[in-house]
Formats: structure tokens, C-alpha cells, sequence
């Protein structure tokens, strides 16, 4: 009996050793190749929960890694005042994968996540420590102040956009759209919650989860436009600040049955010919058009494209190009001049043609990174102002300049106008082509007048013929004062 | 090396089983703590508390050793504590996961119940002898477990597996105290039955092979197997039951055609399965193609077992570390997948170091039944030691393709109070048989006993009752006083 014992004893043994072979099989030899299918999900939930960088405005975070234990992922993200910076810092989704295409997030994930070329070394000392990569540090141009600001001035009910760049050198120092949303919601870790948070706020309407509506959702101008009409006009020469135009109430369009009707708002009926500047002031549209049909498609696309027109960008986050196409006829390109029929454009873009005025005609790179540092606190980047282009000369510049004054100080800005300083800007009101009829009411522009320091932009989207103007003006103002020291 | 010096005593080894149960216990409550500290900020009096409770229980059977069975093996009770203490850890580490929670506590709680459970059968039962009058109550028993999940009202059917019955909101698989009861069965049988199956029997070539009407009982346990398999869709313990008979019945006869028989019985049985039993089939597939698209991504397909490869490959030869890896991904990660946790968190290294503790408790079971004289015993605690040993082979070779994946829990490590209690109470069997082996013989002239069978013995040297002496009763078959203690080393 006991040599029967002994055999099985033998043969469990030999049971036993088939398994250490199989297990050095699956845990070493092939290991690799394991590691590699597609359907493991390991190195995805480890490389989804490694902690990433922080990004801070004036030094406080605004999204931080914090760790986790109550998932998978090792870390969570976690936003601070999420609502006041959703638009620019994205989200951060392990359920998705990864970040948020629009925001800061997406934009730097290279440094962020640790695995920019620049932060090498630290991977490598990781990897022989066995500390886990930390991401860079990324220090926003914002300031917290005025983002507050600016999300206290837009009215919850409205889809409004608020940015204040400076013109010396493109930083953006505010920059908030509403509606906005919390971030956190949608870097939960459980995939269940994330769905839903996704569906609430995707039937949310005017909330935008996956752009940025200041630099990725490009609109009408409407007559904020005619900042690049009127630099054509400039440019050609032919035009002087004071040049005396027809200004009829409506203008037949050629090879057209469509009229081109004047401002109804301002005071473009009192005067049947005026000059460039009061014209300007007033918002008058037939001067413009008429104007247009003269110089030529080609006159404005340039103007346009001095300015920024498009061609999109990175600042680092993407920027969405504004569009000034080929014009076919006449009729479209007169109302091309005007900011209507198929031109559009970001607010950021409608923010650079004022700061490009404001910096004497150079067009500072706006830029929203101030620095990027390694987990050492080393800097691994520091953006330098980057002049955009030379959208025009200093002379030109300066008779815009005047121009938008009187904007401000006798026609439709008037609501801009400050005790403190003197407000150079251009407002805008366009059709929307819908039914009832909503617009897009507009203003931007920079001040001090005499020596500018920032471009402000103040936009509306669907909002009343006559709500519009009470909320821009108005706001442009309050911006401008709290930026622009006593 | 103790010396086989007749006239010497064996030594108990309470005190080198004291010091091993000490490092048992520091392995497995440190590595509840390593997972606390991996994964909590702070250790709080709960540790405490949890690692106090298992070392009262640990010293309380040990202590139930001492007083009652004090020349059981000492390797037994400090391998059981430590892979106890690591599965408590795993579990534990797996509820910091949103998949699991609180089962750490339910299984601290099995835990002790399961080794009070053991220590009462240590301390009441006293001699494993008295089993054997239970042969065949032991059958109608296994045959009520087996087939009480069946009972419609009381049958539950959890992951295609009808083998849990519940009973007042709590789920217990009878089918775990099979294992004990369908050993005790086999085992009384065999010895009672030994001599007629051996000499009988029809010479052909080199081997013997039994006459037809011996065979009876090996059809009987195969119709068990199958109706297990059939009935209850659990290929893991109908595997479990028929290797265990098969390897009871060799060890009684000693006959490699009962294996060869019994291998025949198994094809049989696996083609029959494979064209009969859909959920055979399908774990057949999965087996050869667990990598193959479609299977992965059916219902019941490879998903868990290609998880459970990826997760061992992640933990390659050294492991993420307790609370480091994801082993949740895979599905059951703290019951019938609690190894490729353990694979992916403790590495190859680990993982190997956990098979060896098996082998070596498997082997203390093999000794215990090598060193006990009666031929029940034996038979009992090979039969005992298969079951540990068709477990962990069936559940570490499902997991790593070595053969086809079944639903059988590892011992003492998963989740699951049934399981638990059934192997804690072997536990106590085999401590008794292995304290029957061990315990001083004395040839003497007037001493030794009454009952047939009886092995017992008293120390002339000392003078006194050791108390271990009783006369068994319905004891039957061919016991002659030993005259030898059975080698040990």
C-alpha cells in the first residue's frame, strides 16, 4: 500500500511541475506578448491613472491628480472652480481615455501626462527608482480674478463670451464662455456615471463639452467685421479717415434682387452722405458695401487675412480658423463687407483684430501658457511673446484708433464709454438667419486709447435685438476697468 | 532526523509547529497590512483587531494540538494558517476595489468558524478511526449534498453552476462536504473490501485486471461524477470526485489497472460530456481557443480566462506588488480567480512560493497516510490529500491552459465559507491520522488492547495512561499489532 502512496505521491508531483512550467510560460516567456494584446487593458488603466500635472492659475491649481482608492485608476483628476475654467482646461476622462481634445488637457497631454521628449530624464530616473512619472506643472497667462469676473457678468440664461488679452504680448488674461459645466463630472471613473453626466450635459443647450466657444466655434461678425473693411478701405488709399460717402438708406444689389438695408438702430437716417469716420461710429452698412464692390474680394480677403482670417492655430490649445471665403458675386461680397452672408469668426479672432489695432498695428500670438515645469520646478517652457503678423501700418493703425473712439464716445459704443480713460471699440449686431429672428451682438476692442494695454471682446450668441448691446457695452466697460490699473 | 530508536519517543514538535505557526502568522497578517498601508492612509484598530482574532484562533488550535493530539504533524496547521492569512489579505487588498466590499469580513468570519469548526472535530472525534463506522452513511450523505442544490426552492444557480442552496439569505455549496463525506466513503469501503477486489481478477500481460461485478463501485462513483457534471454543469468537481476514487482504489489494490480502467472511464466520460453537455463543450472551446475573437466575445466565452492570462502576464516574475496591479479586471478575481491575483501582485515568485506550500501540505497529507497502520487511514488521507491536490491542479491548471477551465475554488485562499469549512475540517482529519502515525508504540507483552484493529498503546516507561488508548470498535479487516512503527522521516 505504502509504494501505492508512494507513486501517487510521484505523480502529483509531476501534476505539480506542469504547473510551474505553464506559469513560467504565461508570467515570463510570454509575457510580452500577453502585455501587448489589444485586449489588455493594464497598461491603458495604468498609463489612465498615473498621476498628471497640475495646472494653476496665479499658482493655485485648477486641476490637480489627487490619489484614489475607491477604482482601478491609481489617481483621480479633481478640477477646482471647475465652472470658471471648463472651457480651458478640457477634462481629463478615463472612461474616454484620455483628455478632452479642446482644453489645455488635450493640448499639452505630452507634458502634462510626463511623456514630452524634454521630461526624458525623468522617465528614466523613474524607471530605475520605481517612482511613478510625475507630469509637468502648467502655468495659465489667466488671471483668477478676472475669469471670476467675467463668469459673475455673464448671465446664466445667456450664451456669452468674455476675453481680455493683452495687446503687448497676445497673453490671455481672461477667457470664459457660458454656459459652462463641471469638469468633474465627467472625470469620474466609473463608466455608468460618466455616460449619464455626458447625456445630461450634451442635451444641455448652447453647452459645448468637446470645443471651446472663444476659439472653436466661429460665428457672424456682423459689423464688428467692418474693422476689416474699413483696413481695407485704409490700405487702398483712396479713403481717408475723413472722406465725405454716399450713405443711402438701402443699396440694390447688382445682379441681384436682394437690397442691402442701412443699421435700423444707430443714426445712419439723419445723414444721406457723411464721412469714413461718422459712418463708422454709426454702424452704417450701405457706405461699407458700396465700398467693397469698389475695392474687390481681393482688398478684403487681404485685409482679412492680415489679421488672422483663415488660418487656424495653436495657442497651445486649437484654435478654430475664421472664415472669409472666395466671393462669387457683388451681392455676397457687399454683404461679406458687413460681417454676414459667409463670413465668420471666433471671438478670439474678433479679440486680435482689436488687439492688432491696439499694439499699433502688430498682432502679438495670443498665448495662454505662461510656464511649464518639470516636477523639479525646472522650466521645460516659457512661451516669449510671438509678434503674429504685421497687420498693418502704424499710421493706419492709429486712424482706426481714432475711428473706434468715436465709436465709443458718439455712436454705438457709448455704453463703453469710461470716466477713467478713454475706450477705443467697435460693436456688432448680425442676423442669425433664424426664425424669430436672434443675433449675435458683439463689441470688442481695447483701451486706454492713447497708450493700450488690453483688447477686450464681448460677444452674445442668440440673444434679443435689444438685450444684446445692454450686456456688451456695458460689460466691455466693467472688464476694462478692473484689468487697467488707477 | 529524529532517530527511529524504538524505545525512544517521538517527539511531539508542538514547540517547532509554535515557531512555524509564528511565521505563519506574520506572513499572512503582515501582508493584510501591507495592503493597508498600500492602499489606507493609516492603520487603524480594525488591523488590530482582525490580526488578533486569527492569532487567538491560531493558538487556540494549537493549543487543541497539544491537548489532544500532540504527535500531529507540526507542518499541517502553520501552511493552512499562512495560505488562510494571504487569501484574508487578497480579499481584503480586492475590496478597495469598486467590484468588492465587506467580503474580507465575511471571510474572517468563515475563517473562524470554519477552524472552531475544526478543533470541535479535533477534540470530539479523537481518533479518525471512528469514521469508518460512517462508510456508508457517509454516502447517503454525499449523495443528499450532491443533490440538495437540485431541490427546486432551495437550489440556486449561480454562473451556469447549480451547486448552492440557500438557507435563510446565506449561500452554501453542500457539494464542498462532499469532498469529506465521499472520502470517508470510499475510504471505509475500500478497506473493507480490499481483500476480495485483490484476489480475485484475470491476469492479462503484465497487468490484472478485476473481475466485472468488482467493478461496481468504480461504475457507482463515475455515475456520481457524471450526474455531478450533468445535474449541477460542475466539470471541476466531477473531475475532483472520479480522480479522487481512482486514486483511493489504486492506492488500496495497488494495481495500475484500476488507473488504466479509470483512465478509459474518463475518455468515456469526457466524449460523452463533450456531445451531451453543452456547458462541457463550451469549456472545451474555450480551452483550445481561448485567444479566438468570436469565443472571447461571446456569452460565456474566454473573456475571464484571457483576462486572467493577461493578468498573470502582468505580473511577470515579480509582480506589481500587494494592491499595485488590477487584478478586478478578471471576473470572480477573489473566489475562483484569487491565483492570477496572487500571480499578478506577487509575481511568478510568489505564486511558485504559494504552490510550494501546497505540494509540501499535500505531502504532509501523503505522510500522514504513509505513517498511520491502519488501512482506513490511509486510505482516508490519500484520499483527503487528492482532494487537496485535484483542487489545486484544476483550478491553477484551468487558469493557466494546461487544461480545460472548471469552477473549483483554491483551498483555503478563495472567498467562499463552504469551501473553507470543508478543508479546514479535512485538516483536522488528517492532524488525527498523522497523530495516530506518529504517536509511540510500545511492544510490550501485556499490553495492547482489546479491540481489533486497535493500535494503541501505553508508555510502560512512565507508568501511566497516556490517554490515547481506546478500543475501536466496528473496526473490521486484518489488523495485526503492529509490531513496527512505520518509518518517518
Amino acid at each position: 500500500m505504502n509504494n501505492a502512496i508512494r507513486h501517487t505521491w510521484v505523480v502529483s508531483v509531476v501534476l505539480f511541475l506542469s504547473l510551474f512550467a505553464a506559469l513560467s510560460l504565461v508570467q515570463v516567456v510570454f509575457a510580452d506578448d500577453l502585455g501587448s494584446d489589444d485586449r489588455n487593458s493594464r497598461q491603458f488603466i495604468a498609463d489612465a491613472g498615473a498621476p498628471r500635472g497640475t495646472i494653476t492659475v496665479d499658482g493655485s491649481p485648477i486641476a490637480e491628480s489627487v490619489a484614489s482608492e475607491s477604482s482601478q485608476y491609481d489617481y483621480q483628476r479633481v478640477y477646482h472652480d471647475p465652472e470658471l475654467y471648463s472651457h480651458l482646461t478640457g477634462y481629463f476622462s478615463v472612461v474616454q481615455g484620455g483628455p478632452s481634445q479642446s482644453g489645455i488637457e488635450g493640448a499639452l497631454n505630452d507634458y502634462i501626462s510626463g511623456h514630452s521628449d524634454s521630461q526624458f530624464f525623468d522617465r528614466f530616473t523613474a524607471l530605475i527608482t520605481g517612482d511613478t512619472v510625475m507630469g509637468a506643472q502648467v502655468e495659465l497667462t489667466v488671471d483668477p480674478e478676472l475669469q471670476r469676473l467675467a463668469y459673475d457678468l455673464i448671465p446664466d440664461d445667456q450664451r456669452g463670451t468674455i476675453i481680455v488679452t493683452d495687446v503687448n504680448n497676445g497673453d490671455v488674461k481672461a477667457m470664459m464662455s457660458k454656459p459652462s459645466y463641471d469638469t468633474n463630472e465627467l472625470a469620474v471613473h466609473s463608466g455608468t456615471e460618466y455616460q449619464e453626466n455626458m447625456e445630461r450635459l450634451e442635451d444641455q443647450s448652447g453647452l459645448h463639452v468637446n470645443y471651446n466657444v472663444a476659439v472653436n466655434r466661429p460665428i457672424f461678425p456682423g459689423s464688428s467685421f467692418k474693422l476689416v473693411t474699413a483696413l481695407a478701405m485704409l490700405e487702398s488709399g483712396e479713403y481717408e479717415i475723413d472722406t465725405q460717402l454716399e450713405n443711402p438708406a438701402r443699396l440694390e444689389l447688382p445682379q441681384s434682387d436682394r437690397t442691402l438695408p442701412n443699421f435700423v438702430a444707430g443714426n445712419c437716417a439723419q445723414r444721406s452722405e457723411a464721412e469714413l469716420n461718422w459712418i463708422f461710429a454709426e454702424s452704417c452698412n450701405t457706405p461699407f458695401a458700396e465700398a467693397a464692390i469698389e475695392l474687390g474680394g481681393d482688398s478684403l480677403l487681404e485685409a482679412a487675412e492680415a489679421y488672422g482670417w483663415n488660418e487656424a492655430m495653436r495657442i497651445p490649445v486649437y484654435v478654430q480658423s475664421s472664415r472669409f471665403p472666395e466671393v462669387s458675386s457683388d451681392a455676397e461680397l457687399a454683404y461679406a463687407s458687413i460681417g454676414q452672408a459667409s463670413v465668420t469668426a471666433t471671438p478670439l479672432q474678433m479679440n486680435m483684430a482689436a488687439a492688432a489695432i491696439g499694439n499699433s498695428g502688430t498682432l502679438m500670438k495670443p498665448q495662454m501658457v505662461d510656464t511649464v515645469r518639470g516636477s523639479d520646478l525646472q522650466i521645460l517652457s516659457n512661451p516669449e511673446p510671438e509678434v503674429l503678423s504685421e497687420v498693418m501700418d502704424e499710421s493706419v493703425a492709429d486712424e482706426l484708433n481714432e475711428m473706434m473712439i468715436s465709436v465709443v464716445e458718439e455712436g454705438t459704443g457709448w455704453r463703453a464709454d469710461s470716466g477713467r480713460f478713454q475706450v477705443a471699440a467697435k460693436t456688432g449686431t448680425a442676423e442669425r438667419g433664424t426664425s424669430p429672428e436672434t443675433y449675435n451682438s458683439w463689441i470688442t476692442g481695447f483701451a486706454p486709447a492713447d497708450d493700450p494695454e488690453y483688447a477686450v471682446t464681448v460677444v452674445y450668441e442668440e440673444v434679443d435685438f435689444n438685450v444684446g448691446p445692454e450686456l456688451t457695452g456695458p460689460q466691455m466697460l466693467t472688464m476694462l476697468e478692473a484689468v487697467i490699473d488707477e | 532526523m529524529r532517530s527511529k530508536d524504538l524505545e525512544g519517543h517521538p517527539k511531539p514538535r508542538r514547540t517547532i509547529e509554535l515557531l512555524l505557526l509564528l511565521i505563519a502568522l506574520t506572513i499572512g497578517i503582515g501582508a493584510q497590512v501591507l495592503v493597508g498601508l498600500n492602499l489606507e492612509d493609516t492603520i487603524d484598530q480594525r488591523y488590530w483587531a482582525v490580526g488578533g482574532l486569527q492569532v487567538i484562533l491560531a493558538v487556540a488550535f494549537h493549543i487543541a494540538l497539544r491537548l489532544k493530539a500532540k504527535y500531529a504533524d507540526p507542518f499541517i496547521l502553520p501552511i493552512v494558517v499562512t495560505l488562510n492569512g494571504l487569501g484574508i489579505a487578497m480579499i481584503h487588498r480586492l475590496d478597495f476595489t469598486n467590484r468588492y466590499d465587506g467580503v474580507a469580513e465575511r471571510q474572517l468570519m468563515w475563517t473562524a468558524i470554519s477552524m472552531v469548526a475544526a478543533i470541535a472535530l479535533l477534540v470530539l472525534l479523537k481518533d479518525h478511526r471512528r469514521l469508518r463506522q460512517l462508510t456508508y452513511i457517509s454516502l447517503a450523505l454525499s449523495v443528499l449534498l450532491l443533490f440538495l442544490p437540485i431541490v427546486p426552492g432551495l437550489g440556486q444557480d449561480i454562473q451556469g453552476a447549480q451547486v448552492w442552496i440557500r438557507i435563510g439569505g446565506m449561500s452554501f455549496q453542500p457539494g464542498e462536504l462532499a469532498k469529506i463525506t465521499l472520502g470517508i466513503f470510499f475510504a471505509g469501503f475500500l478497506a473493507n473490501n480490499r481483500d476480495l477486489i485483490l484476489l480475485a481478477g484475470r491476469k492479462v500481460g503484465p497487468l490484472t485486471f478485476p473481475r466485472l461485478q468488482d467493478l461496481g463501485p468504480l461504475f457507482l462513483a463515475w455515475l456520481i461524477a457524471l450526474g455531478v457534471l450533468i445535474v449541477q454543469n460542475d466539470l471541476g468537481n466531477a473531475l475532483m470526485f472520479f480522480g479522487l476514487f481512482v486514486a483511493v482504489i489504486y492506492v488500496a489494490t495497488s494495481r495500475i489497472s484500476w488507473v488504466a480502467i479509470g483512465v478509459v472511464f474518463v475518455a468515456v466520460g469526457a466524449v460523452l460530456a463533450y456531445q451531451f453537455v453543452w456547458h462541457a463543450r463550451n469549456r472545451f472551446d474555450i480551452w483550445l481557443n481561448a485567444f479566438d475573437r468570436d469565443i472571447y466575445d461571446q456569452l460565456y466565452g474566454s473573456h475571464q480566462l484571457v483576462q486572467g492570462l493577461f493578468g498573470l502576464a502582468h505580473g511577470g516574475l515579480t509582480g506589481t506588488g500587494l494592491g499595485s496591479g488590477s487584478p478586478q479586471i478578471v471576473a470572480l478575481a477573489n473566489s475562483d480567480m484569487i491565483i492570477v491575483a496572487f500571480g499578478e501582485e506577487l509575481g511568478f515568485l510568489g505564486l511558485s512560493a504559494m504552490l510550494v506550500l501546497y505540494l509540501i501540505l499535500f505531502s504532509r497529507y501523503m505522510r500522514a497516510g504513509l505513517g498511520t497502520r491502519d488501512h482506513f487511514g490511509k486510505l482516508l488521507a490519500v484520499g483527503l490529500a487528492m482532494v487537496l491536490v485535484l483542487q489545486v491542479f484544476v483550478v491553477v491548471g484551468g487558469i493557466t491552459r494546461v487544461i480545460p477551465m472548471s469552477g473549483l475554488v483554491s483551498p483555503f485562499l478563495a472567498a467562499g465559507g463552504s469551501a473553507l469549512l470543508a478543508n479546514w475540517l479535512i485538516v483536522a482529519i488528517v492532524l488525527l491520522i498523522s497523530h495516530a502515525a506518529r504517536r509511540p508504540i510500545v511492544v510490550g507483552p501485556m499490553l495492547n488492547t482489546t479491540g481489533e484493529g486497535a493500535s494503541g498503546t501505553e508508555d510502560p516507561l512512565r507508568g501511566r495512561n497516556t490517554g490515547e488508548q481506546h478500543p475501536v470498535t466496528g473496526s473490521q479487516g486484518s489488523q495485526m499489532a503492529p509490531a513496527l512503527k512505520e518509518g518517518e522521516s
